[in-house]
This record gives C-alpha cells, sequence and structure tokens, in this order.
C-alpha cells in the first residue's frame, strides 16, 4: 500500500489549521477528479472504450468510475464510432439533455472528421452539431490514447472558470450550434 | 418432376409474352431478360404464379442509373423459385428525367421496403406504393444520392482539401 497518488492541492495559503486558496480551483479540482462519462459508442472505438473501463487501463482511477447511461447526470460525453446524419438529431439531444457543466470528447477519426467515411451520409465530425473539447485521433485510438484525452480535458476542467455557462462567449457558441442556453 | 433450367424458362417467357421479353443474357449463368414498364406486373404475375415456375420469392428490387442512356434508370429484379433452384433477374429500363413505374406490392408484400429503398436512392416512383417515402436516408435529404449526377463525397469535408497537402 505504498505510493498512493493524491491530486495536487492548488496554490494557496497554508498556516496552522488552515488552508486558504481560490474557490475556482478546488471546484475545478473536484470536478477534474470526477467526471462522470456517458459513453456514446456506435462502432469500433465504442470497443476500446470497453477496454479502457476495464481493470487492465482503468479509467476509474480517474474519478470516472460510474458510467452514467443517463445524460442528466453525467458530465463528460464520449462520442465515439462513425456518426451518421440519420443519427446526428439523436446525439444533439443527448448533449442538450445533459445539465451544465458538460464536455465532450471526439474518441476516433469518424467522430472527429468523419474519419474514412467520405460520403453523403456520415457527419463529418461531431462539431458540425455539437461543441467538442478535445479531440482524440486514432481509428480507433488505443486506450492510453483516450486515458491521454480525457486527462487533456481534466486540464481543460481544473483551468477554466466556475462560472463558464453564464460566460457570453460560452452562450455565443452554443448558440452557434442552434442550442438554447436561456432556460428561465 | 423435373427441374426447370434456364433454356426451359426463357422458352416458356417466350412463348407466353414473345417480343416483350427481350435481350437475353446470362452473366455468371444468371437469366437476365428485360422488359417494359407497361407489362412488367404482367410477366412477374406469370413467374410467380405459373404452376411450373413458382418464382415465388422476390429476393431484391434496386435500380442502376446509367446517365450516358436514353432511358437511363434500370429497375432491376430478382426473383427466386425454390422449387426449381433457379433465380431469375428482371430489367426494365425507364426514363431518368421522370422515373416512374408500377409498384409490386400487389404481387409481394417485401416490395414495400425495397422499392421505398429505391425511391430513396434513385427516385423511382412507383405507382400504386402504399407509402413510398425515405426509408435510409435522413427525411429532409434533397437529392437521390444514387444517381450518378450527385457526387459521392459529403461537401463539408475540409480535412481533405488540397492545400493542406501541398497540392
Amino acid at each position: 500500500m505504498k505510493d498512493i497518488k493524491l491530486s495536487q492541492a492548488p496554490p494557496g495559503v497554508e498556516g496552522a489549521g488552515f488552508f486558504a486558496t481560490s474557490l475556482d480551483k478546488v471546484i475545478g479540482l473536484a470536478r477534474a477528479n470526477s467526471l462522470w462519462p456517458l459513453p456514446f459508442a456506435t462502432s469500433c472505438c465504442g470497443i476500446e472504450f470497453m477496454a479502457t473501463m476495464g481493470s487492465d487501463y482503468d479509467l476509474a482511477r480517474f474519478g470516472a468510475e460510474r458510467p452514467s447511461f443517463s445524460p442528466r447526470q453525467s458530465d463528460m460525453l464520449l462520442v465515439m464510432g462513425t456518426i451518421a446524419k440519420k443519427m446526428a438529431p439523436v446525439l444533439k439531444q443527448v448533449y442538450t439533455q445533459m445539465a451544465e457543466p458538460r464536455w465532450v470528447i471526439a474518441v476516433g477519426a469518424c467522430a472527429s472528421s468523419g474519419g474514412i467515411f467520405d460520403t453523403y451520409s456520415v457527419l463529418q465530425g461531431i462539431d458540425e452539431i455539437i461543441p467538442v473539447d478535445v479531440y482524440v485521433p486514432g481509428c480507433p485510438p488505443r486506450p492510453e490514447a483516450i486515458l491521454d484525452g480525457i486527462m487533456q480535458l481534466q486540464e481543460i476542467v481544473k483551468n477554466e472558470s466556475l462560472n463558464r455557462r453564464n460566460t457570453p462567449e460560452y452562450k455565443a457558441l452554443l448558440e452557434s450550434y442552434g442550442i438554447q442556453t436561456d432556460n428561465s | 418432376m423435373s427441374k426447370l433450367d434456364n433454356d426451359t424458362l426463357y422458352t416458356r417467357l417466350q412463348e407466353r409474352f414473345g417480343d416483350i421479353i427481350r435481350n437475353p443474357d446470362l452473366p455468371y449463368g444468371l437469366l437476365t431478360v428485360e422488359t417494359d414498364k407497361d407489362h412488367l406486373i404482367e410477366v412477374l404475375e406469370f413467374l410467380k404464379r405459373d404452376e411450373e415456375l413458382q418464382f415465388i420469392y422476390l429476393t431484391d428490387i434496386t435500380a442502376v442509373h446509367y446517365p450516358e442512356k436514353e432511358l437511363s434508370i434500370a429497375v432491376v429484379y430478382h426473383l427466386h423459385s425454390f422449387v426449381n433452384n433457379l433465380r431469375i433477374r428482371l430489367k426494365v429500363y425507364i426514363d431518368g428525367n421522370s422515373p416512374q413505374i408500377a409498384s409490386a406490392t400487389i404481387l409481394w408484400k417485401a416490395a414495400n421496403w425495397m422499392e421505398r429503398e429505391t425511391y430513396d436512392f434513385f427516385g423511382v416512383r412507383f405507382l400504386g406504393h402504399p407509402d413510398l417515402n425515405r426509408i435510409l436516408n435522413v427525411d429532409d435529404m434533397e437529392v437521390f444520392p444514387m444517381r450518378k449526377e450527385h457526387p459521392l463525397e459529403d461537401p463539408n469535408r475540409v480535412d481533405k482539401k488540397d492545400y493542406f497537402f501541398g497540392r
């Protein structure tokens, strides 16, 4: 039971019996280490993701213990596989059902760019319909690559503003995809 | 009962229909004949109902686009006779500008989805079909993608542009 690695504390002021840091950093740390994945697997990249979830690669080490098949209770949408144009509205609905804060990883060539399926019936990258935070290259990517993508996303989550959802840039981004942001 | 062969089958069709059955061919041993759209249902019904032939199984309906031909859409029917262990292919050339042909759904229920697929990809209108709409592609697609005038690739694709490769 040696070498148990803990998350590093964010920079702050430490003294006897207290530790002061900014709320953004604490919340970011908590979010980054409890990203619940929502796997949206349509083809071979999904098989690699199953290996990533399994004991050898063990995605749970990163706080993603529970794959949530309910979009309401997940933070990280992993799109793995070819998305046909007929599937596009389904994917978009799954994304809009997710609660803020939410992030998207496009796993593999098909989700990122359409891959080899350069054809009339296949979406040429999911960023045509939803915003994407991290792209994982590969056809399909190995589990290490998927883990690397998730670690990249953790860095994004740690360093972004607590209140990203209310920033005008973020709202403008979502509205450019035709996603409603004002639910009042 | 002696099994049917291609020669007998063709003779039977010739006896019954004469000039309506044209251009017989035997690619890979599969008897292929052409007919015209006015007599299509008649021919299909004969093949299905004839006591000797019994082509009761509609294997496939599809189409081929030949942009260089005057009648540029060929609708292709594949039939299978279980008792004779024999297949036949029937081709009907129709006008590509307003492709219309009678529906085979009155003979086979299975023709329903096959004709919807053929409509979806080639725009062939099957007259008398109960519910002719798209079956595989997205509903708001405006083209019939297997026709040769439409590019196969998605025009939104950017990462294959020549300038990324120094071309």
